[in-house]
């Protein structure tokens, strides 16, 4: 197939090839060292109790036995944690309120949901902690709870806060709900849209919660001295983002919390925020000890956000030809305990990969109790994708169009207006949808039972403040530092891009991760940010060095600076007579340094813009066994646009993860709960992700529409890959039955249950 | 947990001693891969661990009588890793293969899949259906039962207190035998089984059934053993009939409950499937032609 | 009750630990030995993240004791490595990038270990079903299958 590549102007060496990451070997020897793996002399350990009560009341909380048992150091309670503001801060897609966040570490009123923590003790060892949780009374009224986000919306609902009214309605409501906010999109005029369609296609859909599922349990070790600084040794995706939470959270100065980079495993989102780091600290702060807290799988389930469940409807009108005319979707999301749902990502991105002139998209961000949502993986991207692109297949099915040329027919360009605002900025798109038109797997003939779906999705991507260190050793080589969180493999591609700039081999570079007193601010390994933002900041860094070496090349051969250039990693006399002076290499000018100035470095912080989004279009082939509903992967294939793979196989790498997760959301993955409100699938028995034998090779294909925003092209590649898998899946199915699942997961009693609908009918 | 002890006797009488002397607060630890779960999640609190891996007579895999006997200590992996044994049984060996993972397998006992006794255990409607007995020990003796007698119910056995399972026997194959094994789990590997079906049956030299047993896991409090269904086989060449009578006689014993691995209808539905595909297998292992 | 002394081979040299009854291998290992790099990922032997071998027998380590170790010979990631020299498959690992964020890499490398020591030339199929038991939740397993394939070819000679 013809892979989309970019005239380049010049050959690059190192961006584009295949080298082992920086951080390989300690990660195959078992000498990584991840939160959990970190220890300190007079270590005590921290463990947390939490509620078992989908919703209650909490009236009292009696810790003397506990404080009195030999060998508790303390117990806190949200007593302990000062008071925060009632305020939404920050960009209203990702808004956070420290009210709501300081209840989640540690329940105030009310117990939210079932794992709620409401105390945590420190002590000697494991043992003597859970002793000590037991002794902890705690009085609580049992309330009436509500999960599924339907009923959470309907008018007689428990409530969760009494004194919630929707925002974002006009005038607001006069009663309190469990609404927190109503979030509308318009383009055009949809109801004039409709009436011109030829054919309209109404779907509605549901999905269950489902989690990260990071095979890394949170873990941190957190050393508080007396004089309030602090140390915290913690596996998350911004350790930025883990001092700022604390530090507000204990009501402390962000200076005085230091947070190292451990390795972290796995994140997908729900690692940005905090859980046990401020209990950690707290704990500390008060024993005068290090604390160790590490969740158990159990309480990773039923205590951390999975996202979000959801209630949708997608309506499409198109004409006859094929053009799409309206759309309109509404989208109902569990928020969890506290507001903050990624609805409004979810309203945006769903009809985004299309040229649509009439446009309504609305958001219902509802809480529930269950666990806080947090963010996975393009959070609420894959959502809505799911319901519109199952629509998109049942319009091209309506029609009579082939369900990729429906969509290359709408794609979105360069130009297209979005429903949100702004027009898309970047080609890309239809990039994609070409390349799974023209791979021979498309005319592939398919077997009885057998069924082919696809599907497309976006994803914003997102660029933001990094920060970045370059420094020259003394014998020439390279020390990169920044201050991106590795999830995986990102020293990798800093390491490549600098060599890359700096025309050195890179093995010449080494990359690091910097804590926060070390480097300047730099936000969460998330947004599919890493190598477009920090990567910008390396290369600017990079940049200031070179016109440092040139500046102490021209000292060296007393010459104008201007007369000194940068060429294939050397300093090159660029004036007359151009072979007056040999080329001076890193580590000749790095030994002059001190006459000629001092070290040689740059840091470089970034608020970067011009990311460019994701997006990705995805072919899926099942078998379906139509007498027990089971749903066999054969062949999947993901096309991407990276804009540019820095390293081929950690893109590779990426799309493949993301559409496995997809796989499982699709078939099997959910949050199961019973009558009281608790969770009976908190572990990875019956929490099912897919198995290696559950899998054929998913075959990634790079799409390459350089981004002119990044040194090299690059757009984020983390994220878009999820989004369109569980339509790909929910389509494939549909095909292979002859009727649509409108509901995820789509396990064997509801395949087996259509299927035999349809025999009968 | 430091309040536990633990022993590893050498021999059977020593260790029938120490299970029968704890006040009911002793529990066998052999492969500990469900004992390790229950304790950790609470939900069994033992004063005592008596270790039987150092019993020999648990631990062996001997021909017997023209039948096997093994152990009941002795782990997943050894037995499906025993040549002769998975040749005669190849149902059972497919059964245990789907115990846990390869991890598990490792530590992982038959006798303890079948004291353990979930109602979705897999190894044990396959040895229901091969007709498997289980030697006991205990403070009154030794005796025998069938391997059916000894699951009561989820989580609780028939056996005495101080009672050990020492091993299991499979008696000789006959002529034209074969044996399978299938489960219903979501994915491939890894789930606990939402139905569970062994069939075992033995053809004349006409091809035609002479012996059958069908037993049923994961649709009952314990395995079954469906005598209807059986005889829904004996007499038959294995035809298309006689397998859509096989399906209706397992889905009318099975009597599951809906629990978040599966929904009582559709274990009712996948139990004739899978007791019709399970038998298709033992038959052409049976070496029934056409 | 007095802790269990327990005598062992880890990695080929002798050890001596302290342990309770009810801690498991994982814990001594992580938590008395301070070997960090067999994970916990579950605790109830549904991840792989703590497999190690136990008499060249593949388990999980959070459902073994530790005083069921004694006398037996325990090898962990820490011990895969042939002094400064990478196993074949730990290579493959790196070169394949079979590895992200590295949490779940040394259970499946024990678990790939154990694999080509019982078959040394397993097809894809084989490798996906003996590796059921190791989850990944970071590549979709595409990589690591094809360091491991990689890795048994190197490992034949071919």
């Amino acid at each position: 197939m013809d892979a989309k590549t970019i005239k380049q102007e010049e050959v690059l060496k190192v961006v584009g090839t295949r080298p082992v990451r920086p951080d390989g070997v300690p990660k195959v020897t078992g000498l990584a060292r991840y939160g959990a793996d970190f220890a300190l002399p007079g270590m005590l350990w921290g463990d947390i109790l939490r509620s078992p009560h989908a919703h209650a009341r909490i009236r009292g909380i009696d810790t003397s036995k506990a404080r009195a048992l030999p060998g508790v150091k303390a117990v806190i309670t949200s007593a302990d944690f000062p008071e925060q503001k009632y305020e939404f801060l920050g960009p209203e897609r990702v808004a956070i309120n420290f009210w709501h966040m300081t209840r989640n570490i540690m329940a105030r009123e009310k117990v939210l949901y079932e794992g709620h923590a409401v105390a945590a003790v420190a002590a000697i060892n494991k043992a003597v902690a859970s002793e000590a949780l037991r002794l902890i009374e705690v009085d609580y009224e049992p309330l009436p709870h509500v999960i599924d986000v339907d009923a959470a919306m309907q008018p007689d609902a428990p409530l969760l806060f009494e004194d919630m009214i929707t925002r974002g309605v006009e005038p607001a409501p006069a009663r309190p709900s469990n609404v927190s906010k109503r979030i509308e999109f318009k383009l055009g005029d949809t109801e004039a849209g409709f009436a011109a369609a030829d054919e309209i296609v109404e779907l509605s859909f549901k999905t269950a919660p489902v989690h990260q599922g990071y095979i890394e349990p949170h873990g941190c070790l957190a050393r508080f001295d007396a004089d309030g600084q602090g140390e915290i040794w913690a596996s998350s995706q911004g350790h930025f983002v883990v001092r700022a939470y604390t530090a507000r959270l204990l009501d402390m100065n962000i200076g005085d919390v230091l947070v190292h980079p451990a390795e972290i495993g796995g994140g997908f989102g729900g690692k940005t925020v905090v859980y046990i780091e401020p209990v950690a600290a707290l704990l500390s702060r008060k024993t005068g000890h290090p604390v160790k807290i590490v969740m158990s799988r159990e309480d990773v389930f039923k205590a951390t956000g999975p996202t979000s469940g959801s209630s949708m409807t997608v309506k499409i009108g198109v004409k006859k030809n094929g053009k799409i005319v309206a759309a309109d979707g509404v989208f109902k999301f569990q928020a969890g305990a506290f507001p903050g749902s990624p609805v409004m990502n979810a309203t945006m991105c769903g009809f985004a990969p299309y040229d649509i002139p009439n446009v309504r998209s609305v958001g219902y961000d509802v809480v529930c109790n269950r666990p806080k949502s947090a963010a996975y993986r393009a959070p609420g991207s894959p959502i809505s994708a799911y319901a519109v692109e199952s629509t998109m297949d049942a319009v091209a099915a309506r029609i009579g169009l082939d369900p990729l040329q429906f969509r290359l027919m709408n794609a979105a360009k360069a130009g297209t207006q979005t429903a949100w605002g702004p027009k898309h900025a970047h080609d890309g798109y239809a990039e994609t949808v070409k390349a799974l038109l023209d791979h021979p797997a498309y005319a592939a003939p398919l077997a009885k039972n057998q069924g082919r779906g696809v599907a497309s999705g976006f994803w914003f991507n997102n660029g933001g403040e990094s920060s970045a260190t370059v420094h020259i050793t003394e014998d020439g080589s390279v020390a990169v530092a920044t201050g991106s969180m590795d999830i995986g493999g990102s020293r990798a591609s800093m390491a490549m891009m600098a060599a890359e700039t700096l025309g050195v081999a890179y093995d010449q570079v080494r990359a690091i991760v910097a804590d926060t007193a070390s480097i300047g601010y730099t936000h969460v390994t998330g947004g599919s940010r890493v190598t477009f933002a920090t990567g910008i900041a390396v290369v600017e860094a990079c940049n200031k060095v070179i016109d440092e070496l040139c500046a102490r090349a021209a000292m060296i051969w007393n010459v104008g600076k201007g007369e000194v250039v940068w060429e294939q990693g050397c300093a090159r006399f660029s004036g007359q007579d151009s072979g007056k002076f040999e080329p001076l290499s890193l580590k000749a000018i790095a030994a002059k340094r001190a006459v000629t100035g001092g070290p040689i470095g740059a840091e470089v912080s970034v608020n970067a813009g011009g990311a460019a989004p994701g997006f990705a279009s995805e072919l899926c082939d099942v078998e379906v066994d139509p007498e027990t509903g089971s749903v066999k992967i054969l062949r999947f294939i993901v096309a991407q646009d990276v804009g540019r793979a820095i390293h081929p196989s950690y893109v590779e790498g990426q799309m493949q993860g993301g559409v496995v997760q997809g796989i499982g959301w699709a078939l099997n993955e959910e949050y199961i709960y019973d009558a009281a409100g608790h969770l009976l699938n908190a572990g990875f028995l019956d929490y099912r992700v897919p198995v290696a034998s559950d899998l054929p090779m998913i075959e990634a294909v790079l799409v390459e529409v350089p981004n002119p925003n990044h040194p090299f092209g690059v757009k984020g590649a983390g994220e878009a890959n999820i989004v369109p898998s569980m339509a790909a899946v929910a389509n494939a199915v549909a095909n292979a039955i002859g009727r649509r699942l409108t509901e995820l997961p789509m396990s064997p009693p509801k395949v087996l249950a259509a299927i035999d609908s349809g025999r009968r009918g | 947990m430091s309040d536990i002890g633990y022993e590893a006797p050498q021999t059977l009488a020593a260790a029938v001693a120490l299970l029968s002397g704890a006040n009911g607060l002793a529990r066998v630890l052999a492969g500990g891969t469900d004992l390790l779960i229950q304790m950790r999640g609470g939900r069994v609190a033992p004063g005592l661990l008596v270790d039987v891996k150092g019993i020999a007579e648990m631990r062996a895999i001997v021909a017997e009588n023209g039948g096997f006997r093994f152990g009941a200590a002795v782990t997943c992996m050894e037995l499906v890793e025993h040549a002769a044994f998975a040749a005669a049984w190849p149902g059972v060996t497919d059964a245990v293969k789907l115990i846990g993972s390869i991890q598990v397998k490792g530590r992982a006992t038959v006798g303890g899949n079948l004291c353990n006794a979930s109602p979705a255990a897999d190894s044990v409607p396959a040895l229901i259906a091969a007709g498997a007995i289980a030697r006991i020990v205990g403070p009154k003796g030794s005796r025998e039962a069938v391997v059916e007698e000894i699951p009561a119910g989820p989580g609780k056995t028939t056996l005495a207190q101080g009672e050990i399972v020492v091993s299991i026997f499979l008696p000789p194959r006959p002529p034209r035998c074969g044996d399978a094994y299938l489960r219903f789990t979501p994915r491939t590997e890894m789930d606990i089984a939402v139905v569970g079906t062994g069939v075992n049956l033995a053809l004349d030299e006409n091809g035609v059934c002479r012996h059958a047993r069908v037993s049923l896991g994961a649709v009952a409090d314990r395995a079954l053993l469906v005598p209807e269904a059986a005889a829904a086989l004996i007499g038959s060449k294995i035809d298309a009939d006689a397998l859509k009578r096989l399906g209706a006689a397992a889905s009318a014993a099975a009597r599951p409950i809906s629990d978040k691995r599966g929904t009582r209808e559709f274990r009712i539905k996948i139990a004739a499937v899978l007791a019709r595909r399970a038998a298709v297998i033992a038959a052409d292992r049976a070496g029934r032609k056409g | 009750m007095a802790k269990h002394h327990v005598s062992a081979t880890l990695n080929g040299n002798a050890v001596e630990y302290l342990c309770e009854t009810g801690q498991t291998l994982l814990e001594v290992l992580r938590d008395e030995l301070q070997l960090t790099g067999t994970k916990e990922g579950c605790g109830t032997g549904d991840c792989g993240a703590c497999s190690v071998t136990v008499d060249g027998r593949l388990v999980c380590s959070c459902l073994v004791l530790g005083v069921e170790a004694q006398g037996k010979k325990i090898e962990t990631i820490e011990g895969m490595a042939e002094g400064a020299s990478l196993h074949p498959l730990q290579r493959k690992f790196l070169e394949h990038a079979a590895l992200q964020c590295g949490v779940c890499t040394p259970g499946i490398l024990i678990a790939a270990r154990a694999l080509l020591a019982r078959n040394p030339d397993p097809t894809e199929e084989e490798v996906r079903f003996w590796l059921a038991g190791n989850l990944c939740r970071c590549t979709g397993y595409n990589k690591i299958i094809d360091a491991v394939l990689d890795a048994a070819r190197e490992m034949r000679g071919n």
